[in-house]
């Protein structure tokens, strides 16, 4: 199965249903070891994507997931905005004019996501940032390759969660939570978790 | 036209507050200060970002300045989505010393590139050195202070300023030490005070015109 604008936007609109679910548990986390507001950023954020959605109706995957780069971008404040968003536009990029996602150019486009993150934020695997989800999920996402999107999808999804517990036990080394030192040692990095239940969330849309 | 500088900050206040300083120290710069959100509260706003440095731009270029962790980001991100990427720079600098070296450069009519480098090299201790006596080819004179703030921040600025673009290379030594009359940061850190006597140095093709200027600054009390 490939996946289309249509479909790419109805996972969209699952994601933002999924972060507005965990609203609260990004806030709680956010708290540990930030500002608190990483679940009310993300919300506002995928909500806006959602009202972007219900207006324009971008013809390409690729017009789909830039709207959706340029919406965190603007909405999501912290460092989440730049990062997401690049994530989005480099993996937009990466879709070109392509008028369906197969499973190659999907693993592709995570791929250049990844890298977008890492030369905006210039975390490595190990600061016990967003990078810690993403770099397991799209490991995994290669080794599945094939056309099985949905397949694909959730092994990304699989490796992501593991990966984002991995934070709990490692020092931050990056962003606000790196001021703490040894004492956000412990927690469980908010941007691996939103990475994670993001990926969640579009594995359950393409099954 | 000279280079416009940005300044993109969490909070609207610092932003604002460090245009405010750095105007004064750079009248003829375009300053665009890029803090808080839209809505009000602290965080950077790509949009702002975005239009702040379109603004900035007189067609010399632009370097951004930034305080915290995402403002460099937003910074980024927002030169990266410009037409033309290359016409903008963020750089790595402590903000206020940063944006007022970059201020004062780009005053002077400095490129991009000096602009950049004048704010990222106001990280370092300001580069004095051991007073090593006039050397050949250098002429030099003896001012006494007399304004009230000595060469504090403004008095600083305007002597960077009246001397750029001259053929010359100039210092200004207070005691046993001297510094580059180019770096507004090193002239303030001599830290010469109303009363104090102080030696320029000049050499180079217009280095008389260049003593000139400053004694002329120095007995008009830099127009305080």
């Amino acid at each position: 199965m490939a996946c289309t604008a249509e479909t790419l936007a109805a996972a969209l609109r699952a994601a933002a249903a999924v972060i507005a679910e965990h609203r609260t548990e990004l806030i709680d986390l956010d708290r540990a070891i930030g500002d608190a507001d990483h679940g009310e950023n993300m919300d506002r954020g995928f909500t806006a994507i959602v009202s972007a959605l219900d207006t324009a109706t971008p013809e390409t995957p690729a017009a789909v997931v830039k709207l959706a780069a340029t919406t965190l971008i603007s909405k999501v404040g912290g460092a989440a905005g730049p990062l997401y968003g690049t994530a989005f536009l480099r993996a937009s990029v990466k879709l070109g004019d392509a008028a369906e996602v197969d499973g190659p150019l999907l693993v592709e486009a995570l791929r250049a996501a990844l890298e977008g993150v890492q030369a905006r934020g210039k975390a490595v695997g190990g600061d016990a940032t967003m990078v810690d989800a993403l770099i397991p999920a799209v490991s995994a996402a290669e080794e599945a390759s094939g056309d099985d999107i949905a397949a694909i999808l959730t092994a990304a999804a699989d490796a992501a969660e593991k990966g984002a517990e991995s934070t709990v036990d490692l020092v931050p080394r990056k962003g606000r939570a790196s001021y703490l030192g040894e004492r956000a040692k412990g927690h469980l990095d908010p941007g691996a978790r939103s990475t994670a239940l993001l990926l969640r969330a579009f594995a359950e849309a393409a099954k | 036209m000279s280079v416009g500088i940005v300044l993109v900050s969490h909070s609207a206040k610092l932003a604002e507050g460090l245009a405010e300083l750095a105007a004064q120290m750079a009248p003829d710069v375009t300053i665009v200060a890029a803090g808080g959100l839209s809505e009000g509260g602290i965080g950077t706003d790509y949009d702002e970002v975005v239009a702040a440095t379109q603004r900035a731009d007189s067609g010399a270029g632009v370097v951004l300045l930034y305080d915290l962790g995402s403002a460099q980001m937003t910074a980024d991100l927002a030169v990266e989505s410009l037409a033309d990427p290359s016409a903008a720079v963020v750089v790595d600098a402590p903000l206020v010393e940063g944006a007022i070296a970059a201020a004062v450069a780009a005053q002077g009519g400095a490129d991009r590139q000096a602009v950049a480098g004048a704010a990222a090299s106001a990280g370092a201790p300001p580069d004095l050195t051991f007073d090593s006596g006039v050397q050949d080819g250098e002429s030099s004179v003896e001012l006494t202070l007399r304004n009230d703030v000595g060469l504090h921040a403004r008095p600083a600025a305007v002597l960077v300023r009246s001397i750029a673009g001259l053929d010359a290379e100039v210092t200004v030594r207070l005691g046993e030490e001297t510094a580059d009359a180019n770096s507004v940061l090193a002239l303030m850190a001599l830290g010469a005070r109303q009363g104090d006597r102080i030696e320029v140095r000049a050499k180079g093709a217009q280095a008389e015109e260049a003593l000139t200027k400053v004694k002329d600054l120095v007995d008009q009390n830099f127009g305080e």
